[in-house]
């Protein structure tokens, strides 16, 4: 078997799932399973960038999901822009916004990084809340059409809503994971995990700790801000939840659950909390114990993820 | 690698396709929020909705054939609510939705039973659901607005004429208070201050406090749902406050004059549903034998108090069955229809008369005014 | 004045509530450097079981006992189950855990108990005292001394006890800690129950004043860790000051600035002080060890 970079081999995989598995959709309910997995997918990929890589957390992701949602939500409206440029503008504006409130958070170090991360996420869905005139207020507010699927339609390409976001979304997660990977392999990114390993000792070889921080937490704002985009364009629809303290610690816990340390692998663990209410509904009483008890057993007994934790046990099998 | 991938998740999908499978002639599909922060409204409309469908097949289902309820708990998450939407219909195939306990969970739904044609009957207030009205989406709560103007048609009686006003800020409390403040002006009130509490808040005299202080203000009105106006109503008394206190129907139940304290709740006044007041409603009054029967059956089954949230679930399925009966199919065009062409139904809410232009089908007089008279609900005359 | 004095009455009410759960993190984490996010979830424990334990029919105070027990023993439990055992791992591995902790005892309190929303009489009756032209309830002022008592007892016994002395030389070098003959997992425990505890204590002293229900403690949870955070994670001192601190700064906002933006405040205060000082108000100096 010739051998494969990790890089090409996580591509090749990716790409393979989104083009497989739609044969073996049931109904169309199982597109938009798959839209949100690949939108979930797309924000856990920036926390791979930010926790996997640099070893920062952040508490307060969904912030920027919440911008780069509603910037698709009231750019069109008031500013008289494109839906596709709104998500660009929601992306500068969180880019810059992560720039601004980076540099002087970044300075603290776990539990403190935590809780300002948390503070900032709070400020920003509190603004979206209490906003009413421009936000639409805890009622949402309805968010203009892409128009992408009936551009496609007049190209011969005539797919049905659910088909059409499965196929944006995966397109989109693919970009976002070719550009972390490559990310990983360049200069900055053994920069970057060189931080993860020890900050101290990235800074005596002469790494610029703040500043390869900060890139981090910029990068993963903007992965963040996409996705938020994402959801609102594809819901038509959008609601402060896209900023709420639960969406934060979702977007970590799919990360981590995952395994933070690789892109498959956070892209596997929003899958499976994508998945896992879904498949509860039946007992969906013990939605919530469940939950809690995946979150702790995984973290407890599978501490690098469940992917790389599968992975080993494959290949401790093979061997 | 690749291979153990691609074949295993397919198959978990499939396998959830499956667990969702069942066999039966009308099956009716339902997302609330039994779960997070809308909790307090969803839980009572999907117990609601699982012991009427279990009643009504007990008698023998809608013409003669069994109804199967399909429920989610979507958690007031809007984005969740679109996926079960999504999912009831084209993977449970359902013929009607009911649901969407918050606006926003509402909105969310509407818009895939619209593509999709499915009738979708909303249990949220806002009155953006229906207005426009949209072919396949029907409400059976009172709007928001209803609530502001049946509360100022009563302070116009009182001779009040300066309100403060104390707002929840989760969607029910601030979607009110936005349409409060936009019809005030219609009864000639002013609102002269105008505050919020976050729904978690342990204390709210500080905000009390500044409304008392404000120069001329006659009585407070105070939007929201949860345990916010309980712990308003006993701040309310704790600063000795003797202006009248007005709630919304949001927590028009028996349950807010226990968690408020009866001392505190005493005169308190707000729109509510005959519901509550199902002794005191008049033997003629075409309400009653419905009230009564929910009211019984829900206490009996679960208890606790009913309230006006699970009254929305009762009506919005009693609404469903009239129209499946009526129609004799359950092609979910021929519901739509029937349910358009709804008229003279008894609710707990009110008595629903639809048309191509009203898909909510109450007006104001489905609400009766109601104070805490001895530690219970009396009508005000 | 006595506009004044009201908001600071209200202040001190919320602010005693966020600092007895504050000084419950504090507890834990000087124990073993972990931030239990689940603290939340023993104060909503605290006011679930007195209220479940006093309409079966037990008088008030034996419920209280009860809860505050059965919630050390759960406090107990979780530190067995999940907290040893995944004991080195990193913080955020550590977040995870405790909030998942947190999820499933709101889970299962939805299950045994209801979703309702509950409460109980308060201990001194309802009848509000006039100080000044403000009112308080007489509940707000067992629940500030509770907080006063929590902290004045865990002061003395930081200070003055040998068994604290060694919670303290757990936190500062666990290895250490062990070499001298301290058994550390009796430390953990210990912390767990007093932490706990002092949780459900918060539950039982609030509940008449805040109402409780299944989903109430994740935000007693963020409040005291913002609390806690403000005055320096690990010092029952800034624990106190830092949970009295928000309660405070969110009544005055509310009175006198904007009570729509009031957990704002409390926020934008938090990320100030954090820019100036990292370590909180009181918080040590710690050193990252390569």
């Amino acid at each position: 078997m010739p051998k494969l970079t990790a890089k090409s081999a996580t591509l090749l995989v990716l790409a393979a799932l989104i083009a497989v598995t739609p044969f073996f959709f049931p109904s169309g309910y199982y597109y938009r399973i798959g839209a949100l997995i690949f939108v979930n997918g797309l924000a856990v990929t920036g926390i791979v960038i930010l926790t996997g890589y640099a070893g920062q957390i952040s508490l307060g992701h969904a912030g920027f999901a919440g911008i780069g949602g509603y910037a698709c939500a009231l750019a069109p409206t008031h500013l008289g822009l494109h839906p596709s440029l709104a998500v660009v503008l929601g992306a500068v504006i969180s880019g810059v916004l992560a720039y601004l409130v980076g540099r002087p958070i970044l300075r603290l170090k776990g539990y403190y990084l935590a809780v300002a991360t948390l503070g900032f996420g709070i400020l920003v869905s509190m603004v979206l809340n209490n906003e009413r005139r421009l936000t639409g207020g805890p009622d949402g507010i309805a968010v203009p059409e892409l128009g992408l699927r009936g551009l496609l339609k007049d190209w011969g390409l005539d797919l049905t809503n659910g088909e059409f976001w499965y196929f944006f979304c995966g397109l989109v997660l693919l970009i976002g994971a070719w550009i972390a990977l490559n990310l990983h392999q360049s200069p900055s990114g053994r920069a970057l995990r060189a931080l993860h390993g020890s900050e101290i000792a990235a800074g005596t070889v002469g790494i610029d700790v703040a500043r390869v921080k900060l890139q981090a937490f910029v990068i993963s704002a903007v992965y963040a801000s996409v996705a938020g985009s994402l959801v609102a364009l594809q819901n038509k629809f959008i609601t402060p939840d896209v900023a709420g303290f639960m969406h934060s610690i979702e977007m970590v816990t799919m990360a981590v659950l995952g395994g933070a340390g690789s892109v498959l692998g956070a892209i596997f663990g929003a899958g499976i909390l994508t998945l896992l209410p879904q498949a509860l509904t039946v007992f969906a009483e013990y939605e919530q114990l469940v939950l809690g008890l995946v979150m702790m057993l995984v973290m407890i007994f599978l501490r690098e993820g469940l992917l790389p934790s599968i992975l080993r046990k494959l290949r401790g099998r093979g061997e | 690698m690749k291979k153990i991938l691609t074949t295993t998740v397919p198959a978990a999908l499939i396998a959830l396709g499956l667990a969702g499978a069942a066999s039966a002639e009308i099956k009716i599909g339902a997302s609330v929020s039994a779960t997070g922060p809308a909790a307090f409204l969803g839980d009572p409309e999907a117990k609601t909705l699982e012991m009427l469908v279990e009643e009504l097949n007990a008698k023998g289902g809608i013409n003669g054939e069994q109804v199967e309820l399909v429920l989610y708990d979507d958690g007031g998450d809007a984005n969740k609510a679109r996926t079960f939407a999504t999912r009831l219909i084209e993977d449970d195939e359902v013929q009607a939705i009911i649901g969407g306990t918050t606006t926003g969970t509402s909105m969310s739904i509407l818009a895939v039973a619209e593509d999709a044609e499915i009738p979708f009957i909303s249990l949220a207030g806002a009155i953006d659901i229906i207005q426009p009205v949209k072919p396949f989406t029907f409400k059976t709560p009172h709007t928001d607005r209803m609530a502001c103007q049946k509360i100022f048609e009563d302070m116009q009686k009182n001779g009040i004429q300066k309100i403060g006003m104390i707002s929840g800020t989760d969607g029910f409390g601030a979607s009110m208070q936005a349409q409060c403040k936009d019809v005030v002006g219609e009864y000639g009130i002013e609102i002269a201050a105008d505050e919020t509490y976050d729904p978690r808040d342990a204390d709210m005299t500080a905000q009390l406090t500044k409304i008392r202080n404000t120069e001329g203000v006659q009585a407070v009105l105070n939007p929201g749902f949860g345990q916010g106006p309980s712990i308003v109503t006993r701040n309310y008394r704790q600063l000795g406050i003797e202006l009248p206190l007005y709630q919304s129907h949001g927590v028009a139940s028996d349950g807010f004059i226990e968690l408020a304290g009866q001392q505190a709740a005493e005169g308190v006044r707000l729109p509510g549903t005959a519901l509550l007041v199902a002794d005191l409603l008049a033997e003629d009054d075409p309400q009653k034998p419905v009230v009564t029967a929910y009211k019984t059956a829900f206490e009996a089954k679960f208890k606790e108090p009913v309230g006006t949230f699970g009254g929305y679930a009762h009506d919005g399925f009693a609404l469903l069955v009239d129209a499946v009966t009526r129609a004799g199919s359950a092609e979910p065009a021929a519901i739509r229809d029937a349910l358009e062409q709804t008229s003279g139904l008894a609710g707990t809410t009110g008595i629903y008369t639809m048309s191509a232009e009203d898909h909510l089908g109450l007006d104001l007089s489905a609400f009766r005014m109601l104070e805490v008279k001895d530690g219970s609900w009396s009508i005000v005359e | 004045m006595s506009e004044l004095l009201q908001f600071l009455f209200s202040g001190l009410t919320v602010g005693a509530v966020y600092a007895l759960v504050a000084l419950g993190f504090t507890i834990i984490y000087n124990a073993s450097d972990v931030v239990n996010f689940a603290q939340g979830e023993f104060v909503m424990l605290g006011g679930m079981i007195t209220w479940f334990a006093h309409a079966a029919g037990l008088p008030l105070p034996l419920a209280a006992l009860i809860a505050i027990v059965a919630t050390a023993a759960l406090g107990v439990a979780i530190n067995k189950l999940a907290i040893e055992p995944a004991r080195g791992a990193p913080v955020v591995s550590l977040i995870i855990i405790t909030i998942g902790a947190s999820v499933f005892l709101q889970g299962a309190a939805q299950l045994v108990f209801d979703k309702q929303i509950h409460s109980f009489p308060a201990f001194s009756g309802d009848t509000p005292l006039r100080i000044g032209g403000a009112t308080i309830q007489p509940q707000s002022l067992w629940v500030i001394g509770g907080a006063l008592l929590v902290f004045v007892g865990l002061w003395l016994f930081f200070t003055r006890t040998l068994l604290g002395r060694a919670v303290l030389a757990t936190s500062n070098n666990r290895l250490a800690a062990q070499l001298v003959g301290i058994n550390t997992n009796f430390v953990m425990t210990l912390s767990f129950a007093l932490s706990a505890g002092i949780g459900a204590l918060a539950g039982v002293l609030a509940t008449p004043i805040t109402l409780t229900a299944y989903n109430v403690g994740i935000g007693f949870a963020l409040k005291g860790f913002a609390g806690a955070m403000l005055g320096g994670m690990g010092n029952p001192k800034g624990a106190l000051a830092g949970g009295f601190l928000i309660g405070l700064i969110e009544a005055l906002t509310a009175g006198y600035l904007s009570s729509t933006y009031k957990e704002a405040a409390a926020f934008v205060v938090i990320l100030l002080v954090l820019f100036f000082m990292p370590q909180g108000l009181f918080g040590r100096k710690s050193t990252e060890r390569v």
